[in-house]
């Protein structure tokens, strides 16, 4: 709770907070829709907002706004597959890593570093175009997460590191302790604020990742994201066209996204990072 | 010598083994799916409606065995996918028939290596100097509207920014051209008007690049500067009453810059990503156009070309920061 | 009764505290608490006490660098430059930068990071000098130093050697040849041997009293170890939570001290022939944000009395040169 009231008190935390619930509830109000976003024609085509359509219509005849529900939540959904898998693959690498050292570390480090180096959208397009056909948003999801582990195992790594040279590991080690239960109770907690906010940096990389493969048509255009609704947007010309009411909402809803995520990121690892932290308060 | 053995041969050593697994890994993409790539590849350019002569198909047919492998074992492919690469074979593009891959690639090449090195350039010197300026007066108002403004534009990825200028700034307020890197009918030429031109056509996407890639220098080098401020060295030279132009040039800036040319180094893959994913939304014709209308086309050859050539060529460029970095850190230099 | 010395330094009821602003609560550190010094030219003045009793911010208060959150909230410090009184704390920063180097110099601990790491020593050399003298003679002045660098003892190519080459006991000399090359009136040493091993302290010791024997000016020595003043010092201060609590020449001290503090402090030297445990002082010292009421060692003094607890001891001088802030020794006086 003291956690919560301290974090408050940055107006980052409170407005991004404040834009990430109206985001989730938005996610949410996709379950209570009139219309199934798969199907085309449910409601007149390019309608300006209305009453009726809050966001107006578009031109494959289907509701702007609750449309824009189900990419919200899709879009998350996708995010939130990657954000989790990849975080279970940066700790257990991670980890692994930093606990063994020697050669597997050397080994899993390297890998590490050359996903840092190759241009990742790349294998990204490549892979997408090898399975889109049956590309669904958890296979996305975990594509994303397969590749983007790499920073993050480097950071829990330099924390198991800094953590095996303390005394509780010594004397967990003596009293006879397995690596294993070692790891899981002793190091996991200290490893969990790392995992929190580098999760958020990554759901936000994931969202991005898939705005471009959607626009690309590399992903089901049919399944309602942020990326596909912008690409059919572009698709009919939209701007062109001054349907100005089409192409703004998803650009302004990822900007909204993007913006509130990162902050979120940025001042919790802020207050996670005393030095960070009191150099703010210093400023 | 054991400067030799301790920094250049790890590097060396380093640079071919990402080459290696980066095309090992492009080379397995085709091969995880369990149908035939071949019959798929001929299948969607069939959908997209390519109409090609039938000679011509047996021709890609063959070289779609020939890249994805009906002949022989995975190693024997393997090792003839190394062969053909060394000697600088791409193969050819499936859509554009039969023009070599490595042909198209150099046609856009120049484009992409002006743009990238121009802004990369640009944004480098311009992120470092507004982002010391600003880590050394911490305390004064402008940098901290600075800090906010770089605030908002960190998050965003490259497609979304370079989009919303496009909006603001091709259609909204029509200064700058939509699409292109040079006027339609505009002739190559190293005249005045030709020059202004692509200049012009270059402006958006440029501008995009250097702003996204600049904030990110500039909060780097704030933070380094704050940390420099704080080491005993430059506390000492404060104390010793040396000037303050010495102070943050010869002590400050020259410190923080160390970590940021590494920054560089490390930022490329990112840099070039973002480069292709701009050129996309401009429609500027270079690596990312060309890119994009090999997804259209489904040309996957020419893709994979690309990617080999990106990765080769990223990872080159870091190993040319890592081999000048001594150069400036006597620390490495001098044990 | 020797004859009145000329002062160079002078502070009257000084205090600098920290102020530090943590989320609307305001933090009070009182570093430096009504300090009245007057130190003479020609002569070593020693300021002893445990860590975190001030000792380094009074260094900094009597050098004149008062920058937040540290701040001068009374008193006034003069040094006497050519025969006149200047009150300092009101001096233009470039005044104040002027006199660093020229007038009172600074010897830092000769840690790791003291140097500038890029650079050549040489380099910081010339920033250091040339932040000071500008003109045809500049040439000379570095030119002399450099043999003076020679002269102190120091290998001849130290100056084309970079930070990371030297050793600790090298890196401190160089730090003590840099405070002295200017001729300056006073020199200020921060904890010159703290971090150095015995033998090395040995020969950083003669080089400073060695430079202050033929320069004839002042040095104050801050150093928590009496060992270090009682072969260097000619006067002490004893520092505890901020003030001067005893002062007097070196043998007044050893031979007589007065304080309980300044007993402990001597006691845990060790002595030859004496093999009983060495006693340290027991408990901590106090907080300076939190100071306890009255004299702030009655916590830790074994000699405690009601009134240590309710009101701060004045000074009772003890001999010429003497003096003494506790309760026990004002009322042994007094009868």
């Amino acid at each position: 709770m003291k956690l919560l009231r301290d974090l408050f008190k940055d107006f980052r935390f409170t407005l991004s907070f404040i834009v990430l619930m109206i985001i989730m509830i938005l996610a949410l109000l996709s379950f209570f829709s009139p219309y199934d976003p798969t199907l085309w024609y449910v409601v007149p085509r390019d309608l300006r907002p209305s009453a009726e359509h809050l966001l107006g219509t578009d031109s494959n005849g289907q509701d702007i706004f609750w449309q824009a529900t189900f990419a919200v939540r899709n879009s998350l959904v996708v995010s939130l597959i990657s954000g989790l898998v990849s975080r279970a693959i940066a700790v257990l690498i991670g980890m692994i890593a930093g606990y063994k050292g020697g050669s597997i570390d050397r080994v899993l480090m390297f890998v590490g570093d050359s996903l840092l180096v190759i241009p990742l959208v790349l294998i990204f397009v490549m892979l997408a175009m090898m399975v889109r056909q049956s590309m669904t948003l958890v296979t996305l999801g975990l594509m994303l997460a397969a590749f983007g582990w790499a920073w993050d195992a480097r950071l829990i790594r330099s924390m198991v590191l800094s953590l095996r040279e303390r005394e509780f590991t010594k004397t967990a080690a003596l009293s006879g302790t397995g690596t294993v239960k070692l790891v899981l109770k002793e190091y996991m907690p200290f490893t969990m604020p790392l995992v929190f906010s580098t999760l958020i940096n990554n759901m936000s990389w994931a969202i991005g990742i898939e705005m471009f493969l959607a626009i690309l048509g590399l992903v089901n255009l049919n399944i309602p994201t942020l990326g596909t609704m912008l690409n059919w947007a572009l698709h009919y010309q939209s701007i062109l066209l001054g349907r100005w009411w089409w192409i703004l909402t998803p650009v302004l809803l990822s900007l909204l996204v993007f913006i509130a995520l990162y902050w979120l990121s940025v001042s919790v690892s802020e207050y996670l990072d005393p030095r960070t932290r009191i150099q703010r308060v210093g400023a | 010598m054991n400067f030799l053995k301790r920094y250049l041969l790890p590097r060396m050593i380093s640079y071919f083994l990402v080459i290696w697994l980066g095309i090992t890994v492009v080379f397995f993409i085709p091969r995880l799916t369990p149908n035939d790539p071949v019959i798929r590849m001929i299948d969607q350019m069939r959908a997209r409606g390519s109409t090609l002569e039938p000679g011509a198909m047996d021709d890609i047919m063959a070289d779609l065995t020939r890249m994805y492998g009906l002949e022989g074992s995975w190693i024997e492919q393997y090792g003839d996918m190394w062969g053909r690469l060394i000697r600088g074979d791409f193969g050819v593009s499936f859509f554009q028939f039969p023009t070599p891959v490595s042909q198209l690639i150099g046609n856009a090449l120049p484009w992409t290596l002006g743009l990238l090195l121009s802004t990369t350039a640009i944004t480098w010197i311009f992120g470092n100097i507004l982002g010391g300026i600003a880590g050394y007066y911490t305390r004064k108002r402008w940098s901290r509207v600075l800090d906010t403004v770089a605030m908002v534009i960190r998050p965003l990825p490259y497609y979304i920014f370079a989009f919303t200028l496009l909006l603001l700034f091709a259609y909204l307020v029509r200064w700058f051209p939509i699409t292109g890197g040079a006027s339609l009918g505009a002739l190559p030429s190293f005249t005045w008007e030709y020059i202004m031109d692509v200049l012009w056509h270059s402006f958006l996407p440029a501008l995009s690049l250097i702003v996204l890639g600049g904030v990110v220098v500039f909060q780097t080098m704030k933070l380094l500067v704050q940390n420099v401020n704080a080491e005993s060295f430059v506390q000492y030279a404060k104390l010793g009453g040396v000037t303050e132009d010495r102070i943050v040039g010869k002590y400050i800036i020259r410190n923080a810059m160390l970590p940021q040319i590494t920054g560089l180094a490390l930022s490329f893959g990112q840099i070039f990503s973002g480069a292709l994913i701009t050129e996309i939304v401009f429609g500027y014709p270079g690596l990312g156009m060309l890119l994009y209308r090999a997804i259209l086309n489904g040309d996957y050859n020419l893709i994979m070309g690309i990617t080999i050539l990106s990765i080769v060529g990223i990872t080159t460029a870091i190993l040319v920061v890592d081999l000048t970095y001594p150069l400036l850190d006597p620390r490495i230099r001098y044990v | 009764m020797t004859a009145k010395k000329a002062t160079v330094l002078q502070t009257e009821n000084l205090q600098a505290f920290y102020v530090l602003e943590m989320q609307g609560t305001q933090k009070v550190v009182k570093a430096v608490n009504d300090v009245n010094l007057q130190i003479y030219e020609n002569e070593i003045y020693g300021i002893a006490g445990e860590s975190g009793c001030g000792k380094t911010t009074l260094l900094k208060t009597l050098f004149n660098d008062i920058v937040p959150p540290l701040r001068l909230m009374h008193g006034k410090i003069r040094y006497c430059i050519d025969s006149a009184e200047v009150d300092v704390t009101s001096l233009s920063a470039e005044e104040k930068r002027k006199l660093r180097m020229e007038f009172i110099s600074y010897i830092p601990q000769g840690s790791m990071s003291v140097f500038n790491p890029v650079q050549r020593i040489r380099g910081t050399f010339r920033d250091f000098i040339g932040s000071h003298v500008s003109g045809k003679n500049r040439a000379e002045i570095i030119e002399s130093t450099y043999q003076r660098v020679v002269e102190l003892g120091l290998p001849q190519n130290v100056l084309d050697m970079y930070p990371h080459q030297l050793s600790g006991g090298m890196r401190q000399r160089v730090t003590i040849a840099l405070a002295s090359s200017l001729n300056p009136r006073i020199m200020i040493g921060d904890e010159p041997t703290t971090a150095l091993d015995v033998v090395v302290q040995r020969g950083v010791i003669q080089m400073l009293t060695e430079i202050q024997k033929s320069l004839k000016n002042t040095i104050i020595l801050v150093t928590h170890d009496m060992g270090v003043h009682a072969n260097v010092s000619d006067r002490i201060g004893i520092m505890y939570a901020g003030k001067i609590v005893e002062e007097g020449t070196t043998e007044q001290i050893f031979a007589e001290p007065a304080h309980p503090y300044t007993r402990f402090l001597i006691n845990s030297l060790p002595k030859f022939g004496d093999k009983s445990m060495r006693e340290s002082v027991p408990g901590s010292p106090p907080s300076l944000s939190n100071l306890p009421q009255g004299c702030p060692f009655h916590p830790r003094c074994p000699h405690v009395k009601d009134i240590c607890r309710q009101q701060m001891p004045d000074f009772t001088q003890l001999d010429h040169d003497h003096k003494v802030a506790c309760w026990l020794v004002g009322e042994q006086q007094h009868g």
